[in-house]
Parts: structure tokens; C-alpha cells; sequence
């Protein structure tokens, strides 16, 4: 299983802050889970400049994903 | 006292500020930074934040600042939840043998946690709420520290 949450704008576009998901075999990178969530959650391919975390630690699509992690979408951060 | 801090309540700027060289005869300067929620048309600043991701990409940006310079005192807070104008939002203070390095570290903090600690602005104004867009002018501050033309 897999911890997927959402937050900011993508939190309130996509309904939820969480979600347990059953990691399907063919996403292997952050990118392709993106692709594979986008089909219910259409903002996660609309979103410019998608931010993600994988264990809480910022990355690129481009990096693993295996069960049991979790994993973040979310806009640009605008703290301070 | 931890270094970082995440929290809904407001924090002491002075008691910060004394508390970060307090009993240290080698702390020759203290540079700080307050940020605010800024009036006009804004009535509420709400602030989001990823817990857990947030105090450990705080701690990992004081961990940076550490190895660029000797800080002998370093606080970091930043609150979340729902705050006024004129209310603060974030306070950066560090403690240095010298001057240079205290401000220069204190920017540093400040640019690294705009664009890599996990916090989210919602502006309340008349015409409803509306999520802060990140600022390029943000991505250019925090890539400096980066470039050959180290400030």
C-alpha cells in the first residue's frame, strides 16, 4: 500500500488531503504514478509546476516509488 | 530550545533575539528576520504546512546554513493556521562571531525556506480566497546561494 496526500490548491481541487492506494505494478517512478493518479484527479496533470515528495523529502518525477512509502503532491510552497 | 519550530501560537521577538547569544562571551552579532502578513486588500492569511516534511526540511536548511557558516546561535519559527494582518508569520534569527555572517546567514535561511519548506498561503480577501502563487523573484533569491557569485 501506498500513502498518497495532496495538499494546497491540489488539496481542494482533488477533494481529499489522503489516500491509500494499491501501488500498481507499472509505476515504478514518481512520474508515472503522477500519470496514473491523473486519471482520477485530472489536476495532477494540469498543474503547473507540480512539487512532489517521496518520505517527505522533495524530488523530481523522476525518482522510485515502492510500497510503503509515502508520497506528496502539491504547488510550489509559498511559506515565510 | 529547539532550533526549529513549527506553531500555531505567537512567539516573543525579543526573548528570541536575547536567547540566541545569551551566556556566550563569543557571540559578537545577531541578525534576525520577521515576516508579516501584509494589509491592503487581505482580511486572513491561512497557512498549510506538510507536518513531519516540515520541521525536517527546516532542520535540514539550519543543517546547510551550519556548514556554510559558525553560527553559535541559530531559531528558526514559523507559525501555520490562520493569522491577521499586521500578525507574524516567521521568525529567522542567528548569532554570529561577526556581522557578515549573521546577516548573510540569516538571508540564507530565509531564501532556503521560501522555496523548500512545505508551507502554503491562502489569502482571504473581499472576492473570496485565493492561494499565494510562488514567486519567481523567490526562485532567483535562493539560486544565488548556488551560483558562482556567491553573496
Amino acid at each position: 500500500m501506498l500513502k498518497v496526500l495532496y495538499f494546497a490548491s491540489l488539496r481542494e481541487a482533488i477533494g481529499t488531503g489522503a489516500e491509500t492506494i494499491e501501488l500498481p505494478a507499472a509505476c515504478a517512478t514518481l512520474g508515472a504514478l503522477r500519470d496514473f493518479l491523473g486519471a482520477r484527479h485530472a489536476m495532477l496533470l494540469t498543474a503547473k509546476n507540480l512539487r512532489a515528495a517521496v518520505n517527505q523529502q522533495m524530488c523530481g518525477m523522476e525518482v522510485a516509488v515502492a510500497d510503503g512509502d509515502e508520497v506528496a503532491f502539491f504547488p510550489p510552497v509559498t511559506g515565510g | 530550545m529547539s532550533e526549529v519550530a513549527v506553531q500555531s501560537a505567537d512567539f516573543d521577538v525579543g526573548t528570541e533575539i536575547i536567547s540566541l547569544s545569551a551566556d556566550d562571551a563569543e557571540a559578537g552579532a545577531v541578525a534576525s528576520f520577521v515576516g508579516l502578513v501584509r494589509g491592503g486588500e487581505v482580511a486572513a492569511m491561512t497557512l498549510e504546512h506538510y507536518p513531519g516534511m516540515t520541521e525536517q526540511a527546516l532542520a535540514e536548511i539550519v543543517a546547510q546554513a551550519k556548514a556554510r557558516w559558525e553560527l553559535r546561535g541559530v531559531r528558526v519559527i514559523h507559525r501555520v493556521g490562520r493569522l491577521l494582518p499586521g500578525e507574524r508569520i516567521v521568525f529567522v534569527g542567528v548569532a554570529t562571531a561577526h556581522r557578515g555572517d549573521a546577516f548573510a546567514a540569516c538571508e540564507f535561511i530565509m531564501d532556503y525556506l521560501k522555496t523548500r519548506a512545505p508551507f502554503w498561503k491562502k489569502e482571504t480577501t473581499p472576492t473570496g480566497g485565493r492561494w499565494v502563487d510562488a514567486g519567481e523573484t523567490d526562485t532567483v533569491a535562493a539560486q544565488r546561494w548556488t551560483s558562482g557569485d556567491k553573496p
